[in-house]
């Protein structure tokens, strides 16, 4: 089996943070410690927490649909490295997230991306034939509900706000957060 | 400022031979401000290593599937420098 080190993305990055530190640019202490600290915290769960507060509080949705970064830091997550765009999944509207040239994506709130989301397959067909996709990934929406694609391309960063699932006018903030998953947030499932 | 919400918009349909951030499927169509972003440092110079770099506003545009690739009914929005775009 081919482990990731073997990957010859893998080589490139490695001989990319050689250079950069030959360069007096960086150092592998500053690498280990910014990894270390994007991995210890970026998590669905951030991400998660901000929606079951949106379903929960009406001002804070307010906030998160209209300034995600100060939603972000009234939850604790303080000096996002990008301007995080909020988009609400409604009745009629069902929002997917893709980055059509890279691979823009909130990681602090949903974690490392997952590898489809980086795919040719997934950037090039989602704003193509979004319904397809999504099909794939076993959602499949009424006729009646418009799909809007965001595809992310300068420093803003997108997450989608899943509907709150029927049936959960009892549960707290904190059940309500369990049920959110990662691709609820980037729209490839309901919640 | 120069296209606030509710303005329709032409993206640029020239071919830079440098780094961009426009992407191609949306060069040449006509589309809608849906929100006004930031400004941002514009991407062509910061990576061509221009200091400083033009500090752009950046515009949410949506576009109509049906525009963009002849069939479909979504839409999709792509997040746009100010010296991408045109009035139509």
């Amino acid at each position: 089996m081919t482990s990731h080190d073997d990957l010859p993305a893998a080589a490139r990055a490695r001989r990319l943070e050689e250079r950069l530190i030959a360069a007096g640019l960086t150092s592998d202490d500053e690498i280990d410690e910014f990894l270390t600290r994007l991995y210890t915290h970026a998590s669905p769960v951030n991400g998660a927490r901000m929606a079951a507060r949106a379903w929960t509080d009406p001002a804070y949705r307010e906030l998160l649909l209209s300034d995600g970064d100060a939603a972000a830091g009234e939850v604790g997550f303080d000096g996002l490295t990008y301007a995080l765009r909020v988009v609400a999944n409604t009745e009629t509207t069902h929002n997917v997230i893709v980055c059509t040239l890279c691979s823009c994506y909130p990681v602090s709130l949903l974690g490392p991306s997952p590898g489809w989301y980086k795919s040719f397959a997934y950037r090039s067909r989602t704003v193509r034939e979004p319904r397809a996709v999504l099909a794939e990934f076993g959602v499949s929406l009424p006729d009646t509900v418009r799909v809007s694609v965001w595809d992310s391309t300068s420093e803003a960063r997108y997450m989608v706000l899943p509907m709150r699932p029927a049936g959960t006018g009892a549960l707290g903030e904190g059940e309500l957060a369990a049920l959110v998953t990662r691709n609820g947030l980037i729209g490839t499932a309901l919640v | 400022m120069r296209y606030p919400v509710g303005s329709t918009v032409r993206v640029r349909a020239g071919d830079p031979d440098h780094h961009t951030r426009m992407p191609r499927y949306v060069r040449g169509h006509v589309g809608e401000v849906v929100a006004v972003l930031d400004r941002w440092p514009l991407p062509d110079d910061s990576v061509r290593g221009i200091v400083p770099p033009r500090q752009e506003t950046c515009y949410a545009v949506r576009f109509s599937a049906a525009d963009l690739w002849g069939r479909g009914e979504h839409t999709v929005t792509v997040d746009l420098w100010e010296s991408y775009l045109d009035q139509p």
